[in-house]
Formats: structure tokens, C-alpha cells, sequence
């Protein structure tokens, strides 16, 4: 056991799966001098062919990753939310589309590290959140972890799935800490996190609340307070959204009958809003109350630190959610 | 053409204005009064000032992420660009935008974009507007070695030089994009050498020496208001500071030897331009010497400006969202 940071347990697990299979490598933009701190190390383990510094061309090794993909390598790309955009032709157009446009020929097991930067005054061109633009493009694995030891666990199963795989670094998480085993102490001898398993953080019975990356800590500190205050929440996070364990979450809610999903994504279309569907359309009966969703205000990322703070999700707009469904 | 007194001067006085601006806004930072990130130009003005000089109030520009130069080059008020980054209301875009989002349409500044390389079809599309319109302006777009790298760079220069766009790729080629050497990442020697590839001029400049920069702008504005289409300017220039305030971590890593850092200072744009106008007869000592003390205090005046421009309120936070609000 040793207690490691989110991105410790990303380097931890790119080091394991290269270790482990010759076919995986890794590529974008200053990994060797490791610009977003996850690569370090790296290229002198295992050299340059293995750890490549691509051009500022996202569209280009964006693709570049996918066609090596169809012939044996497993690429673990390297990006940040705001510069998927770039390469949107490639991700989308190929990546999501080509196994099955070729009847289940393709092979795309390339997995893409994305980190998600936001609240920290970059204006709106740093700080999308932009997962549920993927969610609503068929074909595309969507892994968004809240912590370390998810973001290990799930990162080593993302080297070994065969699809397309986009996992969202949340940068409100990264610097977060806690403890991750040492694989000596694990059966099988690693830390695997399977994809649609949902983490059912803390019981409870009064309320479900249901938290999506950096959502999860705002959820979890909510809970606190209600704690104190002797109503039981149930704190959820999904880990996975494509795919999506709907079966934790509407049993819960059959428990609770009443649930708040807390997002950082844009309210309009979010992760938030396709799980108040699903459990608008499934779970209608067991809820006592109108589902609330906490997510980022509509509108384009304000730079000024008087305005970015209001539009996202905090521990207080998800107590206030919490109030109005036991009202 | 050639320079006169006034704008060798003029010149100067703006890129003095650049230095001193981002000293200040290194000195902001480092107190803690900005958190998000601000890439300083120093060591690059000559570019900015140099290309600037060869272009109208009515020409547009636009820029990159390493923009605080390009709008104050072309005139823009250093009151507004401070209060921008300060993220208050006195600022070119009501603190909506910030370090990297710093546009005064007011004077053609088009603005800037974080998103590498996504000013250049902008830029080429203003032309396009310029040539359709027959408005008789110039568009020039500023960009780094790393965003040559592109698609969206590639395909504008094709189609503007396809359609003989009065518009100017100016490449700031300051060695780096970030860690990554501009030789690890560009496949041919010069950026500008890939010009012929789309039937332009390639013109390749010293970038720390203004007035190179602006004599190699001027011809490319002569072609673009003649209608003979686009010109591929690459100006070679250093960036003497770190990629990114705020970055400790690249600071340390070792993307660049500090001998190489120590000899590109001493081609400083600056000295270069004051010494180049005092040993022509264009000004004296004293003169360059009164020009770097005005512009102390406004720098000074305009940080004062920043401090004392109100944030916005929340009541602000949908404003201009939409010609037609929804
Ligand atoms: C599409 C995109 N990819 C990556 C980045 C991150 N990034 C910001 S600046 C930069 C380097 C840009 O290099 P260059 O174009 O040479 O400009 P310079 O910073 O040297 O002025 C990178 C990689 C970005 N902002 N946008
Ligand atoms: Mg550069």
C-alpha cells in the first residue's frame, strides 16, 4: 500500500502496460520533458521509439494512432479536452465509426488521455468538459475517473480493450491522493477497474446522489454535511458513462426514491441529463420527488475570476438540489 | 518607402510598451493576482512591432496564445489589454476573454486564440471578406512554429494563395513549441521553405530586428493591396521567458540549454532598434531615453487602470451570448 497521486497512478499504469506488451506505446504533444506531468520518466525507460513527440498536428497523429491501431499497436495518445476538437475528424468520422462501417473488421485499441482542465482562469478555449459530446457519438468508450486508484485501474483496462477508449483526466482530481495497492497484494496481481461498474461510494437511504468526475468530490462533500445533519445520502459515481451501469443507479434510487446528479459538463445534453432520462423513463415509480441535475451553467467559460466560479457545480448547489427533492 | 523619424520612433515607443507590459504582467502573476495562464512575449517584439508598422488602422489582424505584443503593436490600448487580463470590466472584452482572448475590433485586432493555429483560417477568411467586398485591406495573421504544423494552417495557405488573398503568414519562429524543437517537429529546414509548395512567396526575416521585419511586411502588403496574393513571412526570433507563466514544471525541465537562452539575449530587439536609430541620425540617446520613461508610467498608469476597473457581476454572466438571445 502507498498512498500516490491521480497522476502517479497514471504514470504507474502507462509504465505497467508498456512493460507488459511491446505493442503499446504512447504519443502527443512534449510527453519526453512530460509538459502535463503524467509522462515523466517515460522516454528513458523506453526510449523514443515508444514515447513519441508528435508535431502540433491533433488531427494528424490523432489518426496516426488510429491507423497504427489497425495494424497490432495499441497507442495511448496524450491530449486535453479542448484540442479533441482538432481532431474531431479523425476521432469521430474513423475512430467511432470504422469497426462497424466494416462489418467488425477494424480493431481500434487505442486509448486516449485527455486531460480536462476547467476553474482555473483559462478562459473559454481551456476549460472544456467535454465528455458528453462522445457519449452522443455511438462507438466511443467514455471513462471519466474521480480518483487514483479508478484512474489506474481503469486506465490498465482501456490498454487492453479493443476500442476506442476516451478517458477524462479531471483536473479538479489529479492532485488528489490516496492509497493504491501494491500489486503484490492484489489477485491477479494488478489493479484492474472493469468498464460499467458503477462505485457506490457511501450507503445510504434518504437521497441518491449521483456524481460524474470532478462531480464526485462535490457529491461526497455534500454528503458530509447532510451527514451531520442526519439525512442519509447515497453517493454514486459511474466511473464509466459509455458504458453506463444503470442498474446501481435505478436500484438505488428504488432504495432512495429520490436522486441529484451532480456534472461539470454544460447542463444541455450532459452526462447529468442522459441519467435523469434513463431514470425518468425507468425508475419513474420509485421516485418521490423531481429528479435535479447540478450542472455547468449554458454558456461559453467566462474568464474573469468574478464569473467562472458561478457556473459550475459546488458542494452547496448540490445541498440546495438535495433540499428541494426532500422538500 | 522608407521609415521616417517619427514612425522609427513610434516603433520604439511600442515596443518598449511590450517589454514594460509584460514585465508588469510577470510581476502581477507572480503576486498571485492571476491564476490562469499568460505566455509573455518578451524577447519577440521586433516581430509584432515590425509588421505592424507596415499596415493601416483599417487592416485587420488576428493572433495566437502569446498575444499580449500583437494588440499593442497594432495600437491597442494597454489600459483595456491590462484590465483584460486582469479579468475587469474595463477590459477589451469585459474580462469575458483574458490573457489569450485579447481583441479591440475597434482597430482591426480580430483577437486571439488559445486553440493553436485557429486564428489562421480567421485570418484568411477576413481576406476573403476584403477581396469579395473589394475593402481594399490587408489581413495578417501571427503564429507560432508549432501551429505550422497544422491542417488548419496547410489548407488556409492553399486557398490563399488559390485565391490570391490579400493576406500575410507571419511565422514567429521562436524555436519552440512548448519543450518540442522546431527541428523535431518541422520536417523541411524553414517554415517559410514550404511556401513554393502552394505557389507564394516564402520570405525568411530576422525577427529581432524591427525594421528587417517590417521591410519584408511592407512588400508582402504591396502584393496583397496589388491583388498578387498571399506572402509566407518567417521571422526568427527567441522567446526569452518560459512558454507559460504559471508552469514551474516546464521552467525546470531542461527543453534548452541556458547558453543558448544567455545568446539569444544578447540579440535583444530593443537595443538592436534604439542603436540602429541613434547611429542613422534618427534619434538621440536622450530621446530613446525619454521615450522609455513615458512609457514607464503608462504601463504604470495602466496597471492602476486594471486595479481599479471593476469585476463583473454576476448579473454580467449571460451578457453576449447571443445577437438574438435564445
Ligand atoms: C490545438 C492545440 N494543441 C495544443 C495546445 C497547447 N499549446 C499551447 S501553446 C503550444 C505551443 C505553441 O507553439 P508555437 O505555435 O510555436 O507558439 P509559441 O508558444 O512558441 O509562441 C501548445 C502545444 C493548444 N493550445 N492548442
Ligand atoms: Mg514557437
Amino acid at each position: 500500500m502507498a498512498i500516490k497521486t491521480y497522476v502517479q497512478a497514471i504514470t504507474e499504469a502507462t509504465v505497467e502496460e508498456m512493460e507488459r506488451d511491446p505493442a503499446v506505446f504512447t504519443m502527443g504533444e512534449d510527453l519526453r520533458k512530460s509538459v502535463y506531468g503524467a509522462t515523466a520518466g517515460l522516454v528513458e525507460r523506453f526510449g523514443e521509439d515508444r514515447v513519441i513527440d508528435t508535431p502540433l498536428s491533433e488531427n494528424g497523429f490523432f489518426g496516426a494512432a488510429l491507423g497504427a491501431s489497425l495494424c497490432g499497436m495499441r497507442p495511448i495518445v496524450e491530449t486535453v479536452t479542448s484540442f479533441l476538437w482538432v481532431g474531431m475528424d479523425q476521432l469521430i468520422s474513423q475512430g467511432s465509426k470504422m469497426r462497424y462501417m466494416f462489418g467488425g473488421q477494424a480493431e481500434l485499441p487505442v486509448t486516449f488521455r485527455i486531460r480536462m482542465f476547467y476553474a482555473r482562469g483559462a478562459a473559454a478555449h481551456h476549460s472544456d468538459r467535454n465528455y458528453p459530446t462522445f457519449m452522443n457519438t455511438p462507438g466511443l468508450k467514455v471513462i471519466c475517473p474521480s480518483n487514483a486508484y479508478d484512474a489506474k485501474g481503469l486506465m490498465k483496462t482501456a490498454v487492453r480493450d479493443n476500442d476506442v477508449c476516451m478517458i477524462f483526466e479531471d483536473g479538479i482530481a489529479i492532485s488528489s491522493r490516496m492509497e493504491i495497492p501494491d500489486n503484490a497484494d492484489l489477485p491477479g496481481g494488478e489493479l484492474l477497474v472493469p468498464f460499467g461498474v458503477a462505485n457506490t461510494l457511501q450507503t445510504g437511504s434518504d437521497v441518491t446522489i449521483v456524481g460524474v468526475a470532478g462531480g464526485v468530490q462535490h457529491a461526497l462533500d455534500a454528503a458530509k454535511v447532510l451527514a451531520a445533519e442526519g439525512i442519509s445520502a447515497e453517493v454514486i459515481d459511474p466511473r464509466t458513462l459509455v458504458p453506463l451501469d444503470t442498474e446501481t443507479i435505478l436500484k438505488s434510487v428504488a432504495k432512495t426514491g429520490r436522486l441529484v446528479v451532480v456534472d461539470p459538463a454544460h447542463k444541455s445534453c450532459s452526462a447529468a441529463s442522459e441519467i435523469a432520462a434513463i431514470v425518468a423513463q425507468e425508475g419513474f415509480w420509485d421516485l418521490q420527488a423531481p429528479i435535479q441535475v447540478v450542472a455547468s451553467e449554458q454558456v461559453n467559460v467566462p474568464y474573469s475570476p468574478a464569473l467562472e466560479p458561478l457556473i459550475y457545480p459546488t458542494p452547496d448547489k448540490v445541498l440546495a438540489a438535495v433540499r428541494l427533492v426532500l422538500d | 518607402m522608407a521609415l521616417d523619424k517619427q514612425q522609427l520612433e513610434e516603433m520604439y515607443r511600442r515596443m518598449c510598451r511590450i517589454r514594460y507590459f509584460e514585465e508588469a504582467v510577470i510581476e502581477i502573476h507572480s503576486s498571485g493576482e492571476l491564476i490562469g495562464p499568460a505566455h509573455p512575449y518578451i524577447g519577440e517584439e521586433a516581430v509584432a512591432v515590425g509588421a505592424c508598422a507596415a499596415l493601416e488602422d483599417t487592416d485587420r489582424i488576428a493572433g495566437n496564445h502569446r498575444s499580449h505584443g500583437h494588440p499593442i503593436a497594432k495600437g491597442g490600448d494597454v489600459k483595456g489589454a491590462m484590465a483584460e487580463i486582469l479579468g475587469k470590466t474595463g477590459g477589451f472584452c469585459k474580462g469575458k476573454g483574458g490573457s489569450m482572448h485579447l481583441a479591440d475590433f475597434s482597430i482591426g485586432i480580430l483577437g486571439e486564440s488559445g486553440i493553436v493555429a485557429s486564428s489562421v483560417p480567421i485570418a484568411t477568411g477576413a481576406a476573403l471578406a476584403s477581396k469579395l467586398g473589394k475593402q481594399g485591406f490587408v489581413s495578417l495573421v501571427f503564429f507560432g512554429d508549432g501551429a505550422s504544423n497544422q491542417g488548419a494552417c496547410h489548407e488556409s495557405m492553399n486557398m490563399a494563395a488559390l485565391w490570391d488573398l490579400p493576406v500575410i503568414f507571419m511565422c514567429e519562429n521562436n524555436g519552440y513549441a512548448i519543450t518540442t524543437s522546431y527541428k523535431n517537429s518541422v520536417s523541411v529546414d524553414h517554415v517559410s521553405d514550404r511556401a513554393s509548395a502552394y505557389g507564394m512567396p516564402g520570405v525568411l526575416v530576422d525577427g529581432q530586428d524591427a525594421i528587417a521585419v517590417w521591410e519584408a511586411t511592407n512588400e508582402a502588403v504591396r502584393r496583397a493591396r496589388a491583388g498578387e496574393g498571399p506572402t509566407l513571412i518567417e521571422a526568427m526570433t527567441y522567446r526569452y521567458e518560459d512558454h507559460s507563466l504559471g508552469l514551474d514544471r516546464i521552467i525546470k525541465s531542461n527543453y534548452r540549454e541556458e547558453s543558448e537562452v544567455e545568446e539569444a539575449r544578447t540579440r535583444d530587439p530593443l537595443p538592436i532598434h534604439r542603436k540602429a536609430m541613434i547611429s542613422h541620425g534618427f534619434a538621440t540617446e536622450a530621446e530613446c531615453d525619454d521615450i522609455e520613461a513615458a512609457v514607464h508610467i503608462e504601463i504604470e498608469e495602466a496597471v492602476e487602470f486594471a486595479r481599479n476597473s471593476p469585476f463583473p457581476e454576476p448579473g454580467d454572466l449571460f451578457d453576449d451570448m447571443w445577437a438574438t438571445p435564445v
